[in-house]
């Protein structure tokens, strides 16, 4: 059952029959500025960027986003950076997988984050949603819309944390602003 | 002025009689959930659903409006005490999802206006939901306020009633009870085709023509099973309860108009797309495997193919669409595929039948029907495969305006199972099925078991191919746990130390014991942490090495350890292979386990194995000489490979041993024969057999530009070669240290590869000019050593060269058999 998740829900990464996840993907789909024809009124494309943050306690040990596309143990991946955005229907612009089995131990959260590359705010994005999926059967667990949200170029997304044996994801969906993931810093250590 | 809401968003109500308008561009059944504070429904009482019974008053489902809008109104003051929230509900038919069309629009008017809504919510952001909760009417410190909920359910309408404290069969049941009605609406959509002519009587009321509709459907088709006609009469009734009036057999298929009996036609796909539609499936709430479904499909054999008289047989049921009508709400939908299949075959028009399925006009509230006369009794073929209760009889609706008159009654009558059997299937089997995950994936023990490795197991066309994966999967998969591992640790030291930093920064705290407490705090730490991250690699490990064991037996011969068993049963391949094993890869903290480091076929660089005192600890070990006689075996031991690895006569070996010092060591292959020539000796056999290459690779790479391989002229040899390159750079002049840089760089792309066996120190004369040779070519060393560097986190592996065991015996079989092959 998918999960349209409110901020600060949080809600137990485990399979439906208690088997515990074994690999997630958070995806981010907006739509592309609109184009206008060879002389009209240029547009500029709209660059959204997912990042996800490996955190151990408080200490950043490891970024993945577009210019770091897989963390150094090769657990969380980016499948690549896309600048332009899709159709807006729904699929997948960017991708990050997250082999939760294989992150290691000393990892306890992994923050998902968006950011605007470009500036556009996401009042001015198309289609923008955001949502985790269980990459084993593609059922998703949960999702964001992020068109017609406010003023600010940033999300702070999700976590997904240990608890216990297994993993635990806190929707957070903080606003945020900045360019990259560095700028999101200061905000994100406010929700570990 | 129109309150537009987005999700979550509440608005104020002072209305005191407001009506919610709902506008879906397909059938959607609107119902409502009467809960309390907490959201909690007190029990089926709470739930109005179209084609149920009416609920408390203050709320009602007066159908649909003109427009095509569902309507519901609402008095809150009428409303019980207990009731302090009013859900307004929006259900699809199974195999329908809200993601595939426009989104449903609901809004809040003042009853009877016709002026702008008060309120307004468009439900978007659903997907693959067919369930959802669109807006709430709720008190609020004594005032009523509506709120934009939508909050979607992809398990559909029984899912999202459990979810409000019903009982799942309590759920189940009501679910089906709206699927009817989805299916009522359904035909209400399209244009009436005249009322039937047999016999029907009091074809006013709706209920009478869903009876009458049933009647003529049956005696139309003469011989369809009482099972068909009363879920005919069911389906487009819209009352349940009518069907059962209608059917006077009494046997166990007239049941399927009750609602208990589970017709959950919310595999009444509103397909659409075909005149002949999706036929709706039917199965009691209770059964819940696949296997029982198929047989409730079954149990109504009411395909009639003999009344295919009338000639023609609807196109029948859009697969696609039907099978997924499994994931709905309605249990038993997993009978759908079945109906779907059943349709091209059962689906017949019965010529002059009585249109059927032509009742229900759009929204009117059920009533019990007399039983209507003319009602076939039933045959027993609704009994076969159902228990009481199941019926499976169907009909299709949707295709009376196409083609009036037809009467598709289609059971699912195909034996055949047309699911995939492992497909997942997102529907309310799942409870089920997810019971079957359970019992496959989890041990007895609780834990969940990793599955038992199987060789080949990766992507590939050929099992070679599956196999050079897999080894490399295996080879990124140790990469990658022994990265986390180290991470974890680099992570756990790190932290100590700045744990006991900071207290050694303290003063006051070297006074009291505080320091030596902190310091064990902080190792007991950093090894809890170390141990648990050793406890992951020691579990991933287990599974590599179990995996190895299985690979490892299973490699043709040019992956394979010289140690095993394909090599004793050698015979000469058919094909080129895709790849060589150079050696083994390992790493510190990989223990016994070995990865194959197999390179890719035709080789694109060429070979040097380092002679010379390395940097490793191996180096150390063994002495220069030793490390001469060990490389110059792996030279022997890598071109027998190759040879063995390619089909006779497609891979040749040229030796240039220019001070002859390595006679001894080359002397299995000359011994064989498999050399193309003796190995050369002195100045001018090495130069003449540089010259000769060059010459070649020239040749060929011309051809190949000007794209014309077949004029080189004839008796040219387009076979690999491989060129052992022994005691380097003895012999040599500046004319063949050029010829053999160019051999090195272009000599791949023309099947000449080269294998260096060299100490660079000896080279050391000619300075930087063989610097950009020593780097085009891959190096491998004699002894373990740690200088390769994975792709992925580039960790140090260290090679283990690949050696025949022994005296030399397995060496010299396979070259014999080589030998042979070769003469024929």
């Amino acid at each position: 059952m998918t999960v349209n998740m409110t901020k600060g829900q949080a809600i137990s990464l485990q399979k439906d029959d208690g088997g515990s996840l074994t690999a997630v993907r958070m995806g981010l789909g907006w739509q592309s500025a609109p184009r206008r024809g060879l002389f009209g009124r240029r547009v500029r494309e709209i660059d959204l960027d997912a990042s996800a943050l490996l955190f151990a306690g408080e200490q950043l040990v490891d970024v993945v986003f577009f210019r770091h596309l897989v963390s150094d143990d090769g657990s969380v991946r980016h499948t690549g950076d896309n600048l332009v955005g899709g159709a807006g229907t729904g699929g997948d612009d960017e991708a990050i997988l997250v082999d939760l089995q294989r992150v290691p131990v000393h990892v306890d959260k992994i923050v998902f984050t968006v950011n605007s590359f470009t500036g556009q705010t996401f009042e001015e994005v198309a289609n923008a949603f955001c949502r985790l999926v269980d990459e084993t059967n593609g059922r998703e667990l949960a999702r964001y819309t992020l068109a017609g949200g406010g003023a600010y170029t940033a999300q702070i997304m999700a976590k997904v944390h240990r608890s216990g044996p297994g993993w635990t994801m806190t929707a957070i969906g903080a606003p945020s602003n900045g360019r990259t993931f560095q700028d999101l810093l200061p905000d994100i250590s406010r929700q570990l | 002025m129109t309150a537009e809401l987005v999700r979550g968003q509440n608005h104020p109500l002072t209305e005191a009689r407001p009506e919610v308008r709902v506008t879906a561009a397909r059938p959607v059944a609107v119902g409502v959930v009467l809960t309390d504070e907490q959201g909690r429904l007190a029990g089926v009482e709470g739930v109005l659903l179209p084609g149920g019974p009416a609920g408390p008053p203050g709320v009602g489902l007066p159908g649909r409006a003109a427009g095509g809008e569902h309507r519901v109104t609402v008095e809150p003051a009428a409303l019980p005490e207990t009731v302090h929230r009013v859900g307004i509900v929006l259900a699809l038919p199974a195999g329908a999802r809200f993601g595939g069309g426009p989104a449903p629009f609901t809004a809040v008017v003042a009853d009877g206006s016709s002026g702008p809504p008060l309120v307004s919510y468009t439900i978007t952001g659903l997907d693959s939901e067919c369930a959802v909760v669109a807006l709430e009417l709720y008190r609020r410190q004594g005032a009523w306020k509506v709120r934009a909920v939508g909050q979607g359910y992809a398990a559909g309408l029984a899912a999202l009633l459990t979810d409000h404290g019903l009982p799942s069969a309590e759920a189940q049941r009501l679910a089906a009870v709206a699927a009817v009605a989805v299916v009522a609406e359904q035909n209400g959509d399209r244009p009436l085709p005249p009322p039937s002519a047999a016999g029907t009587p009091a074809a006013g009321t709706p209920s009478a023509a869903g009876a009458s509709a049933a009647a003529g459907a049956s005696s139309a088709a003469g011989t369809s099973a009482a099972g068909a006609s009363s879920a005919a009469g069911t389906l487009s009734s819209g009352a349940p309860a009518s069907a059962a009036g209608t059917s006077p057999s009494g046997t166990p298929a007239s049941a399927a108009g009750t609602p208990a009996a589970g017709t959950p036609a919310f595999g009444t796909a509103a397909s659409g797309t075909a005149a002949s539609g999706a036929p709706a499936a039917a199965g009691p709430p209770a059964v819940g495997t696949p296997a029982g479904a198929t047989a409730q499909s079954h149990g109504g054999p009411a395909v009639p193919a003999p009344t295919a008289s009338a000639g023609v047989t609807a196109p029948g049921a859009p697969e696609g669409s039907a099978a997924r009508g499994t994931s709905g709400g309605a249990p038993g939908g997993a009978t759908a595929p079945e109906g779907a299949h059943a349709a091209p075959g059962g689906a017949h028009t019965t010529g002059g039948a009585a249109p059927m399925a032509a009742s229900g006009a759009p929204g009117l509230p059920p009533l019990d029907a007399p039983g209507a006369p003319g009602a076939p009794s039933a045959p027993s073929g609704g009994t076969s495969g159902a228990p009481p209760g199941g019926a499976s009889g169907r009909t299709e609706p949707s295709g009376t305006h196409t083609a009036p008159g037809s009467v598709p009654a289609t059971a699912g009558a195909s034996r055949i199972d047309y699911r995939h059997p492992r497909r997942e299937r997102a529907s309310s089997a799942q409870g089920h099925d997810q019971a079957q995950d359970r019992t496959r994936t989890r041990g007895e023990d609780g834990a969940e078991q990793p599955p038992a490795p199987v060789a080949g197991d990766a992507a590939g066309w050929s099992m070679e191919e599956r196999l050079y994966n897999q080894v490399w999967g295996m080879f990124e998969d140790l990469a990658r746990a022994v990265a986390a591992y180290r991470g974890a640790v680099e992570f756990a030291d790190n932290r100590r130390d700045q744990e006991i930093d900071a207290v050694l920064g303290d003063y006051r705290a070297r006074a009291d014991g505080t320091v030596d407490r902190a310091r064990r705090e902080a190792k007991a730490r950093r090894e809890e942490l170390v141990g648990r991250a050793q406890q992951v690699l020691d579990q991933q490990l287990a599974q590599l090495r179990a995996e190895s064991e299985v690979v490892e037996p299973a490699l043709p011969p040019a992956y394979a350890r010289w140690e095993s068993p394909v090599w004793r049963s050698y015979r000469a391949p058919e094909e080129q292979p895709l790849a060589l094993r150079l050696g083994d890869l390992s790493l510190p903290e990989s223990g016994a386990l070995r990865i194959p480091l197999l390179l890719r076929l035709p080789l694109e660089r060429g070979l040097w194995i380092d002679s010379g005192a390395g940097g490793g600890a191996g180096g150390l070990l063994a002495t220069p000489e030793e490390r001469r006689r060990l490389a110059l075996d792996m030279a022997v031991a890598l071109a027998t490979r190759l040879l063995a690895a390619h089909p006779p006569g497609a891979f040749t070996v040229h030796v240039i041993d220019a001070a002859g010092a390595g006679a001894r060591a080359l002397t299995p292959l000359a011994r064989a024969g498999v050399l193309a020539e003796p190995p050369s000796v002195g100045p001018a056999a090495v130069s003449g057999l540089l010259t000769r290459l060059a010459g070649h690779v020239d040749l060929v790479q011309m051809a190949v530009r000007a794209g014309a391989a077949e004029s080189l002229p004839p008796g040219t040899d387009l076979s690999q070669r491989l060129l052992i390159v022994h005691d380097f750079p003895h012999a040599f002049d500046d004319r063949a240290v050029t010829a053999l840089r160019y051999l090195a760089d272009e000599g791949p792309r023309a099947g000449v590869h080269l294998l260096m066996v060299a100490d660079r120190e000896d080279a050391a004369g000619f300075g930087a000019l063989l610097d950009p040779l020593w780097r085009s070519l891959l190096r491998l060393t004699p002894v373990p050593e740690d200088h390769l560097a994975d792709p992925w986190v580039s960790h140090a592996w260290t090679y283990q060269p690949s050696l025949p065991p022994g005296n030399g015996a397995t060496l010299e079989g396979v070259l014999a058999r080589v030998a042979a092959a070769r003469r024929g």
